[in-house]
């Protein structure tokens, strides 16, 4: 059914109903439970949520990255706009094809929480560049290397002919993720896939590393999908952001939305949970309980477990319905179906 | 690099400046001494009494009055100068002579053991890592621990019975018989690798099964890092990266185990080489204790521990090459 409609103009990607399940031992888990996004031309989508969320997962099926004991549910679609305008529904293509290697990195680039082991240790920064833009851009290998240090020099690399010839080893982590950036915008990238780029940083590279993805989005004009468990990163970065929780959106809106009205009880703990200097002296207010086992999802909502404004006999019988606030601004509680009512 | 090969050759001399002391108390070892050995062979059944003044004699004769440090130090200098290993006395000439053949057929098999062991082993192993869980997986684990549970001199048998029965060929020995005393010629050489290749495959069967289960144990670890996602969400290639990024981190767990497969090997190899009837050192060292020619088993000994040496020293040059963190470790 979702299948049917076809992406909007303004949407470089659309993703519908996706669901995605793995086989283990222990049964199957879903992941990610028929959550919508998409994501404009040059513009920023932030999702947030802990770990355990289905953030990572549900991005990484974008670029078709998730390992073979995953399933990516048949009413599932993710339809990304081409350079060449061709749409294209990633969930149908083949595994391994021309066409998949092609959008991988050349048009949908990804960067990693962890930029250490992310780079192989036994090649070059320089070698894992050059062999992006190798495989995606018609240059020689003279050509690609400049390329290469030109970008290095761009993400703000001190000597950058210098660190081309070295180890991911030899660079802080700061470094390392700025290299990191490198190799996906050499690829010359429609979409930035950033999962949680700055979580292993301390907080001053952290504030650099946003502040060169702001420019450089700028410069380059690509959209960006950016994962965080933190929602004071997000706020300085996205221009709409999801909340999600076990598998599924509590909330989405524009950024001002989100930060200054939370209407979802979790949204709402989360911002709670972020230290601010206006505040000092208080205690932060931790959200109680520990997100529940995928296994053993609960009905309803899934956040009704550890919600302050449980309704038992409502929250807990079935997922509630979207209720939009306004054009851009949507949540799913009862607390708000109700006023509607 | 430069400076991590002098560091390297200078650490290999010092180790192998202590195996050769070593070796040289494991040759005052045994009780008696070779005079009383040649004394009682000479002298045995002919009535004739030997004094403890002869047995000094014979001691003189053979230098063997000196002092334990003069010995050591007049029986290394040979070897590192002149690489004149001393008098084989049982056999009436020098121990070069005595394993001169032979040295070259036990490192002939050594390497020829070695590069079948990692010819089938790496690519089989990453073979292995990539199909996980698949028949041909369980196929080839199984065949490999087979390699394991049998006995060398078993498989020994078995091919010789084989090689018999079907081929209608020998493989015991070095040379078919034709070319046995035939001057050499490619026709021998090929002769001789067609002899090699039995005992290699029995010797490598045991070393394959468990450097195949090392590298596709390691190819599982590598396969699951970030890098090769990362690898593959930049569009390379599958087969690409697999060669590229995991594979070339599994082979290192191999490299840096070559001198332990060359110690097995040269454990394994006397008793292989007793059923297939091969002329190597092996059998040779045990007689030579047997006889207490204490040069000819102390220039066995050195040459075989330095073998294991030189193939640690090999490793780590070849680990060097590898994985550029090796270097930054030794500074």
């Amino acid at each position: 059914m979702a299948n049917t409609k076809e992406i909007t103009k303004d949407n470089l990607l659309e993703v519908r109903n996706l669901k995605i399940s793995f086989k283990t031992d222990e049964g199957i888990i879903t992941a990610v439970d028929g959550i919508d996004f998409s994501v404009k031309h040059g513009q920023t989508l932030g999702i947030v949520g802990e770990s355990g969320s289905g953030k990572s997962v549900s991005t990484w099926s974008i670029m078709r990255l998730l390992p073979k004991n995953s399933i990516i549910d048949k009413g599932s679609s993710i339809q990304f706009h081409r350079k060449s305008g061709k749409v294209v529904e990633m969930t149908k293509l083949k595994a391994n094809s021309r066409e998949l290697r092609k959008i991988r990195g050349g048009e949908v680039a990804l960067i990693f929480q962890e930029p250490m082991s992310s780079f192989s240790p036994v090649y070059t920064i320089g070698n894992q560049i050059v062999e992006a833009v190798l495989q995606h851009r018609d240059v020689s290998k003279e050509e690609a290397e400049e390329i290469a240090v030109d970008m290095l020099d761009r993400v703000g690399i001190s000597n950058p002919r210098q660190r081309f010839r070295q180890y991911p080893f030899e660079l802080s982590g700061g470094m390392r993720q700025r290299a990191m950036i490198a190799v996906a915008l050499s690829m010359n990238p429609s979409l930035l896939i950033a999962d949680e780029p700055t979580t292993s940083l301390d907080v001053t590279i952290q504030a650099q590393i946003l502040e060169l993805m702001n420019e450089l989005q700028e410069e380059l004009g690509m959209s960006i999908i950016f994962i965080t468990h933190n929602l004071g990163v997000i706020a300085q970065v996205a221009d709409e952001i999801e909340v999600m929780y076990l598998g599924k959106i509590l909330e989405r809106g524009k950024t001002k939305e989100i930060i200054q009205q939370p209407q979802h009880p979790y949204t709402q703990a989360l911002l709670e949970a972020i230290p601010r200097l206006d505040r000092l002296g208080e205690r932060l207010t931790a959200i109680s309980g520990d997100i529940p086992s995928p296994l053993s999802r609960p009905v309803g909502c899934p956040f009704y477990t550890r919600c302050e404004k449980v309704m038992p006999g409502i929250c807990d019988i079935e997922m509630p319905k979207p209720t939009q606030l306004s054009e851009t601004h949507t949540v799913y509680c009862f607390l708000h179906e109700e006023k509607d009512v | 690099m430069v400076k991590f090969l002098f560091q390297r050759t200078i650490g290999m001399a010092i180790t192998m400046f202590f195996v050769s002391i070593m070796v040289f108390v494991i040759m005052e070892l045994p009780p008696g001494d070779y005079a009383e050995r040649w004394a009682f062979r000479k002298f045995s059944g002919t009535g004739a009494q030997i004094t403890e003044a002869d047995l000094d004699n014979i001691r003189a004769n053979f230098g063997l009055d000196r002092p334990a440090p003069e010995r050591y130090f007049k029986w290394i200098s040979g070897i590192v100068l002149h690489g004149d290993f001393g008098e084989a006395f049982a056999f009436q000439t020098s121990v070069n002579n005595v394993i001169g053949q032979k040295i070259w057929l036990t490192l002939a098999i050594l390497f020829s053991t070695l590069i079948v062991t990692y010819l089938v082993a790496i690519p089989v192993g990453i073979y292995a890592a990539i199909r996980r869980g698949s028949a041909e997986d369980y196929a080839l684990t199984v065949f490999s621990y087979l390699g394991f549970a049998l006995p060398n001199f078993l498989l020994a048998l078995v091919l010789l019975y084989v090689s018999i029965t079907v081929f209608d060929s020998s493989v015991g020995g070095l040379f078919s018989p034709e070319y046995a005393d035939a001057p050499w010629s490619i026709a021998k050489a090929k002769d001789l690798l067609g002899h090699l290749i039995i005992p290699a495959i029995i010797l490598a069967w045991s070393a394959t099964a468990f450097q195949l289960q090392t590298v596709r144990a390691t190819m599982l670890d590598e396969l699951n890092n970030l890098s090769v996602t990362a690898a593959r969400a930049r569009g390379v290639p599958e087969w690409k990266l697999l060669l590229k990024y995991p594979a070339r981190l599994a082979i290192n767990p191999v490299v840096s185990t070559m001198s332990f497969d060359a110690n097995r090997i040269f454990s394994e190899l006397p008793i292989v080489a007793l059923v297939l009837g091969l002329p190597e050192l092996g059998e040779l060292l045990l007689k030579s204790y047997l006889d207490l020619d204490m040069f000819v088993a102390g220039a066995i000994l050195l040459i075989l521990t330095f073998m294991i040496v030189f193939m640690n020293f090999l490793s780590d040059i070849f680990l060097a090459i590898l994985d550029p963190r090796v270097k930054l470790i030794e500074g």
